[in-house]
Order: C-alpha cells, then sequence, then structure tokens
C-alpha cells in the first residue's frame, strides 16, 4: 500500500469509487480504503432507482444532473452498468398529497424535467398490474426519464476504470485514526499501514460517523435499518418504479426479471441492528398485493437489510468542514446516495481539484445544521 | 467447448468464476455481487461450496477460512400470497 497521497478517500460505496475515478482522470494520486468489500455498505443494499422527482431544490438538482450523467456512463466505463429509464409513478392518496405533489411538479418543471400528473385511470397505462382502488390513489406524478442501474455494477465499473487511471484501491483495509497538526489532517492511519495526505474525504456511509469522531468533529448521522426483499424472476411486467410516500414502499422489476422493492416497518427505530425481520415480510407482502394483487402467486426468494445514513433534513453532507483543512464530508445520503453519485463526485472533484465551490455544495456542507432555516427533504420513501 | 456448470440458477460456469476471481474479486460476496451467484431460487445451496473450493484452489485460503455470504431468509421460497395472509398488525 502507498505511504502517501494527494486524496485518501474512506468508503469503498459507489461515492467512494465514483469520487476515486474522477480525481484520477484529473490526474490526482488517489488511494481508496474499505473496510470489507466494494459496495459491501449501503451501496449493495440498496433499491437500485434512480429518481429526480424531490421537494427540495437541491435534490432535484443534483439527481437531474446526475441522470445526464448514468445516461453516459456505461459507454464512459467501458461497462454496462444496466442503466434503463422506465420512470418513476409516485401513487398520489390525498389532497394534502396532491398539493405537496402540485408544488414539487412546478419546482421540477422550472429545473427543466419532464414530470405530469397522472389522473387515476391513467395510472394502468404505465404500470399494468396496479389497482388502483386496491392502492388507494386518487393520482399519480410520473417522470420517464427517472430510472434504475446495477449499483454493483455501477461501483465495480468505477474501481476498474479508477485501478486502470492509476488509483489505489485498498478492500479489507481498516481505518484505525486520522491524524491532524494545526487543524488540519495529516495522516490516516490503517491497519495495513499509515499514509500521509493533505485531504481525506469521509465517504464510509454509517461508519462517517465513527470516523469524524476520530477528529473530535460530530456529525448529525442516524443509521435506520431498512429491510427489503427480492422475488424470482418474471417476465417483463413493468418498467417504471412505483412507489408511495403514505405507504412508504417502493417496487421495481429489475433488468433480470425479479421484483425488489421494500417499505419501512412502522415502530422501526434507528440504531445499528441488522437482522432482517418477519415483520417486514408480512407487511411488505400485504402493502405489495394490494398494490398489485396478481403478485400474490409469485414467490419471495430472499430479503435482506441495509442501512439509510440519515441527517435531519434527509440530505446529504458534502464539502470541506470549517473546523478541520482538508477533511471533506460524502455521507448522510439518507437513502438516496447511489442516485446522486455522479453529481456528488463531480462537485466534490471540482471542490478538491480546482478549489472551486458552488451554491449548491454550500447549501449541502455541514454548517448549514448550524442555521434555523433547514429545508427538510419531504419526498423520502422506504 | 466443455462448460462445467457451478450455478444452475444463473448459469455461471467454473471459467466465469476463476476469471472474476483473476479479475481481483476474492471474497464470496464481492462474487456473488459480480455473478449474481447465490442469487437465484436456491440461494446458494448448489454453487457456493463450490465456489468456495474454486477459491481456495486459486487463492490457496483454506475453505474453513473462506467466510459464506451472510443467510438471507427466508430458507425456501414462499409464496406472497402466503405471507400476506398473515394479519398485518399495526
Amino acid at each position: 500500500m502507498k505511504s502517501k497521497a494527494d486524496v485518501v478517500i474512506i468508503g469503498g460505496g459507489v461515492n467512494g469509487c465514483s469520487l476515486a475515478y474522477k480525481l484520477a482522470k484529473k490526474g490526482l494520486d488517489v488511494v481508496l480504503v474499505e473496510k470489507k468489500y466494494l459496495s459491501s455498505g449501503a451501496t449493495g443494499a440498496c433499491g437500485a432507482g434512480i429518481r429526480q422527482q424531490w421537494s427540495t431544490r437541491e435534490n432535484a438538482l443534483l439527481a437531474i444532473k446526475s441522470v445526464k450523467m448514468f445516461e453516459q456512463l456505461s459507454h464512459e466505463l467501458g461497462q454496462d452498468i444496466e442503466f434503463r429509464q422506465g420512470g418513476y409513478l409516485i401513487a398520489v392518496h390525498d389532497k394534502k398529497e396532491m398539493d405537496q405533489a402540485e408544488k414539487n411538479v412546478t419546482m421540477q418543471r422550472s429545473l427543466g424535467l419532464k414530470v405530469d400528473i397522472l389522473k387515476p385511470e391513467e395510472i394502468t397505462d404505465v404500470v399494468p398490474i396496479l389497482d388502483v382502488q386496491g392502492m388507494k390513489a386518487i393520482g399519480a406524478t410520473f417522470c420517464p426519464t427517472d430510472g434504475h442501474a446495477n449499483p454493483f455494477r455501477t461501483t465495480f465499473a468505477y474501481a476498474d476504470a479508477a485501478r486502470s487511471l492509476g488509483a489505489e484501491i485498498n478492500t479489507h483495509t481498516m481505518v484505525l485514526n486520522l491524524k491532524t497538526s494545526k487543524k488540519a489532517i495529516r495522516t490516516v492511519v490503517t491497519d495495513k499501514g499509515p499514509i500521509q495526505t493533505d485531504v481525506v474525504v469521509n465517504a464510509a456511509g454509517i461508519d462517517s460517523k465513527a470516523i469524524a469522531e476520530m477528529v473530535h468533529l460530530k456529525l448529525p448521522l442516524i443509521p435506520f435499518r431498512k429491510e427489503i426483499m427480492a422475488t424470482e424472476r418474471l417476465q417483463s411486467l413493468f418498467e417504471a418504479m412505483v412507489i408511495s410516500f403514505k405507504d412508504g414502499i417502493y417496487f421495481s422489476q429489475q433488468k433480470e426479471g425479479q421484483i425488489v422493492g421494500g417499505i419501512p416497518i412502522p415502530e422501526e427505530k434507528g440504531g445499528y441492528k441488522t437482522m432482517p425481520t418477519f415483520r417486514f415480510l408480512e407487511h411488505m407482502a400485504h402493502t405489495l398485493t394490494r398494490y398489485a394483487p396478481v403478485l400474490k402467486h409469485v414467490n419471495l426468494l430472499r430479503h435482506w437489510t441495509g442501512f439509510y445514513d440519515v441527517t435531519p433534513d434527509a440530505r446529504p453532507i458534502l464539502g470541506e468542514v470549517k473546523e478541520i483543512k482538508g477533511f471533506l464530508q460524502c455521507n448522510g445520503f439518507s437513502g438516496h446516495g447511489f442516485m446522486i453519485s455522479p453529481m456528488v463526485s463531480e462537485l466534490l472533484t471540482n471542490l478538491i481539484v480546482d478549489g472551486k465551490t458552488s451554491e449548491m455544495l454550500e447549501n449541502l456542507t455541514l454548517d448549514r445544521f448550524k442555521g434555523n432555516n433547514i429545508e427538510k427533504e419531504l419526498s423520502v420513501v422506504g | 467447448m466443455k462448460r462445467s456448470i457451478v450455478c444452475r440458477c444463473e448459469d455461471i460456469s467454473e471459467e466465469d468464476v476463476i476469471q472474476a476471481i483473476e479479475e481481483g474479486y476474492t471474497d464470496i460476496e464481492e462474487l456473488r455481487k459480480k455473478l449474481r451467484i447465490g442469487m437465484g431460487p436456491c440461494q446458494g445451496r448448489v454453487c457456493i461450496q463450490i465456489v468456495a473450493r474454486i477459491l481456495e484452489k486459486k487463492t490457496g485460503r483454506k475453505v474453513a477460512n473462506i467466510p459464506l455470504p451472510t443467510v438471507r431468509p427466508p430458507l425456501i421460497p414462499v409464496s406472497l400470497g402466503t405471507l400476506a395472509s398473515e394479519k398485518d398488525e399495526k
């Protein structure tokens, strides 16, 4: 392992690997360290969706610009990341939700996004297996350019491209400590040896909090266990991801044919527990067969857990912290780190390479939690 | 050409596994995510032991020291209708 680098990235999820690739492409000497294997955290457990329909402007912008990059990514990285745009159908259940949906759509359209409000009878034109009465929908919003990609393939493709540009990626490598002097990052101490560097990016998912504590910095992150399931493979039934903010459910059919989806258990509390629960299977099966009754004949193959690293406003923490020079955050994704990873790594690359910040990045720094006007992202599922 | 199938659910051969190991995927979980082994209806009952032996041959690590993938319930496929027949307690 190298003992010196321009940048050390902690965490081998999609954001860490994407950033390693972009920095290496700019000619920087990058070392990435990952405690387990690539995509072993939230990336590898995620629902693979890519959505641009958000309630806050930052999240919508991050996602819209990310989709533009996802469209080119298989070509750019030279590996198929299985990106497909089947759209996202968001069920709307009552007047209050419709008011918010209209507000969201107006904001999203002002950013150039094509998104429509559907009447109840138009819902099955998009996803034929849905039971509009069963799901108690009075309408829906639909954005046809939302979609999916394969999170493992995306992460591995970024990592392969980063390696071929000279980045060093060390899996099964644990960060033990961060050393600073004069309030600036100096050394990353790992179980394979120390690495001297001026820039550390904390992209360690739910472990980001523990990493920050090594330099006595508190991150407002709470881990939430999320459960998700996959069925057996079926012929292609529908292309859109179906979600509901009210019921918390999301599900879609993947390229290989399996239906993948999740729902929160109402009584779930924050914490580091990982065991899957039978309660989830009951609640998911109930809700899913209420939305799409035909699925009652389909076998569920497996279910697993992953974590959302949730911030108080459900938006990520990005950029350099005021307290320690060279200590950058890339965490707090609150369940949507995969879908905005292209733009997140772009913003951080601009900051690291050119010292260039942006309004978007400024609005997402740790410092925002010191103020009182935090705008919370409302469009969260799972 | 002779092709030994390792994973029947996802149609993965011994050669596919060896190639992935040579590309640097030397963990069963990594191979699983790369090749989808163990993600089909058998949930790894057929393939994982074989993959562990290939890993032993290629890397020299003993099978006993190769961690198995996390068990993901249920043990056998269950229909969503059966699961939904339980009461959904609030």
